[in-house]
């Protein structure tokens, strides 16, 4: 067993975890308080990629790019809220996945007119464009460890603000009983609409931090989506807490899925077969596991306590 | 009433045949929408340039071009196939990027007896036991690229590779294709989710660990632009060398260039067609397609610009005469229209014996990042399927 191997893999898992946090995270928020399915959550993720991809080249720098383009996400999600989603909040979910499954096409549409076909490479500056050894052969990029602490630290503001915070607060009473919080006489249309933008903002950063690994592209939205209600439902939609494990699980399981797979296969099976067989069962392990959370707790990991 | 309806209806449709007679129909399927789209619009742009370079017709017939977008999938490739088909009733079909779009939507063209011609994709089954008489590539078959390229690894004393590669019919041939020539020993391959993987770090992690002398690649359009980019986070490059085919082409280098992403240039792969290449046809085509779009073609536009002067060579020896299906085929197995790559020949399964060059990427003169020819690597080569092939 290759442990330095079996280490780095693992912060790559981990790496993956914490970016489908950032998105779930924002999903999980405008699913479990609004009662509302955003299938467009995944063109936000684009669109605050290639708000700070091109940022980056008019600022010079990505990290600029990025502190400038997290408020600019968050309002593109407050105009959605305002202009789209204010109105389907008490139509069923039939409808909100119909409505928001055309704004997906209108917001692709868009991007593909405003930044073309091509997608943006994003630039990275110099420093963090080298490697990190943390031991001897246990070498990773330094941006993945920008990921890895970004993400930290983004889900330790989360939890500071859900658990400790008056807005948290409001949050998570929204997530139990929202009528019960619009009876008590707070503004819920504002609070809906900060979750809103929050969560743009959230998927914004997530989907910022990907492009200088791939670059911002039309339909780079489409592939997270899927995943990120995996992690949602896995987690118990509507809990942070729950956002957060299945994240980490997920991308653990699919990270060494991918790496150690066909190893475990060749034990038992040909090294052809093993090859053949291998990425489309590792492409299948989240949804397995998926199955096997629901068989035994069908609210998912962490349900939010009343509903 | 009805009758007359019926009848006025036949008498449209009799008209609207006659009209059509004076036209060459073809439909060109690539991919409009999705991250693909950079491709097929290349595609387009070489097509709408070749018509341009015919002054809108093939011999004395018009010609109605008919793009279908296949979206990336093969379920919507068979759908607009069907379409142009049986709907548009097109004479030719032309185009698929795609080996699985190509592969799922073949009989639809066939089976209806109409010519199909590949500006891209080359699958092993459609070069083998599933080859046709009215099919022809304007490009190559799947595994001679990569062929080639191991060829270039033994050149360069390689002992042993990794291969990473996309899990779907191109990737399957790119691999074959590169373990057929190269004679070390491949420590791993990988082979991962397509199209959606885009992130490659568990598997550069496996190469790293696997102790290989080089690495080998396929990921054409925007997932080779991420993993050149991963592959350079990874400081992977003074100790496994890359070797890459379909990977870096004129539609990545623009944003590489963009992104200062030096670490692309000097990198080396195999391929049929370069743009330095001295031929008429090539520097007529490069030179109006930069000039009109000001980028170089990719290797895409060129294939799609080849295959619409391959059916006009077919439409004017039968002298517009489309229902000679036989006089067409022949005079499109004699390869002799003018290819920007420069002459080939076609074997009996109608893919191309040809030439297979190491292109470079380099700064070009006018500080433009383009590609130059290293070496022939191949002269006049036939893919290994064409034996499987009963024609």
């Amino acid at each position: 067993m290759d442990y330095t191997l079996l280490f780095i893999q693992t912060l790559n898992g981990v790496q993956l975890g914490l970016l489908l946090f950032l998105v779930a995270s924002g999903l999980t928020l405008v699913f479990g308080i609004l009662d509302f399915v955003n299938l467009a959550h995944g063109s936000i993720y684009m669109f605050g990629a290639f708000i700070c991809a091109s940022l980056t080249y008019y600022l010079g720098n990505f990290l600029w790019a990025v502190l400038v383009a997290l408020p600019l996400t968050g309002l593109v999600g407050y105009f959605l809220e305002r202009i789209v989603a204010r109105h389907l909040y008490d139509k069923d979910h039939l409808d909100q996945v119909l409505a928001t499954f055309g704004l997906i096409l209108v917001l692709d549409t868009s991007a593909h007119l405003i930044w073309g076909p091509e997608g943006i490479s994003v630039p990275l500056p110099a420093w963090l464009d080298g490697q990190v050894e943390i031991f001897a052969g246990a070498v990773i990029p330094t941006f993945r460890l920008l990921i890895i602490g970004t993400g930290l630290v983004v889900a330790g503001g989360l939890y500071w603000l859900v658990n400790f915070t008056r807005l948290g607060m409001l949050i998570r009473a929204g997530a139990s009983n929202r009528t019960m919080v619009s009876a008590l006489g707070i503004d819920i249309s504002t609070l809906f609409a900060l979750v809103f933008a929050l969560g743009a903002m959230l998927a914004g950063l997530a989907g910022m931090l990907i492009s200088p690994i791939t670059e911002a592209s039309i339909g780079m939205g489409g592939q997270i989506i899927i995943t990120a209600f995996v992690v949602i439902i896995i987690g118990g939609i509507g809990s942070m807490k729950g956002a957060f494990v299945a994240a980490i699980l997920i991308g653990l399981i699919d990270t060494l899925g991918r790496s150690f797979l066909d190893d475990i296969f060749q034990l038992f099976m040909s090294e052809a077969a093993a090859e053949t067989s291998a990425p489309a069962v590792s492409a299948m392990m989240i949804y397995i596991l998926m199955a096997i959370v629901l068989a035994f707790k069908p609210l998912g990991l962490f349900p939010p306590k009343v509903r | 009433m009805k009758r007359l309806l019926g009848a006025a209806l036949a008498a449209t449709m009799l008209t609207a045949g006659a009209v059509q007679s004076a036209e060459v129909k073809i439909g060109f399927v690539t991919t409009l929408t999705t991250g693909g789209a950079v491709i097929g619009i290349d595609q387009q742009n070489a097509v709408n340039l070749a018509i341009e370079h015919m002054g809108g017709k093939m011999g004395d017939l018009d010609i109605n071009l008919i793009f279908g977008d296949d979206g990336f999938k093969p379920e919507t490739g068979k759908q607009v196939t069907d379409k142009l088909v049986k709907q548009d009733d097109v004479d030719f079909v032309a185009g698929y990027i795609w080996s699985h779009v190509l592969l799922a939507s073949r009989k639809s063209v066939l089976d209806a007896g109409k010519f199909l011609i590949s500006a891209n994709a080359g699958p092993g089954p459609v070069a083998g036991k599933h080859c046709n008489e009215n099919f022809f590539s304007a490009s190559w078959q799947n595994d001679q690229t990569p062929m080639a390229m191991g060829e270039v690894l033994n050149q360069n004393g390689v002992k042993s590779i990794y291969i990473i590669a996309p899990n779907y019919a191109a990737g399957k041939g790119m691999v074959a294709g590169v373990k057929r020539t190269f004679k070390g020993e491949v420590l791993g391959t990988d082979m991962t989710a397509w199209p959606t993987q885009l992130d490659f770090s568990a598997e550069l992690a496996k190469a790293k660990a696997s102790g290989a002398e080089a690495l080998f690649i396929f990921y054409p359009g925007k997932a080779g632009g991420a993993f050149m980019k991963q592959y350079q986070q990874a400081g992977l490059k003074e100790t496994l060398p890359l070797y890459t085919v379909f990977t870096v082409d004129a539609l990545s280098l623009p944003k590489f260039q963009a992104a200062n992403f030096t670490d692309v240039l000097g990198s080396q792969f195999t391929q049929q067609w370069d743009p330095t290449l001295d031929n008429d046809q090539n520097a007529r085509f490069v030179a109006d397609f930069r000039a009109k779009h000001g980028t170089y073609p990719s290797f895409y536009a060129a294939q799609a610009y080849d295959s619409m002067f391959l059916i006009k060579s077919a439409v004017e020896a039968v002298n517009g005469d489309l229902s000679d299906m036989d006089g067409m085929r022949a005079a499109m197995k004699a390869a002799t229209y003018p290819s920007v790559r420069g002459e080939y020949t076609y074997g009996n399964n109608h893919m191309p014996i040809q030439n297979f060059y190491l292109r470079e990427v380099v700064v070009g003169d006018d500080g433009n990042w383009t590609t130059k020819v290293v070496k022939t690597v191949y002269e006049g080569h036939q893919d290994t399927y064409a034996a499987q092939c009963g024609l």
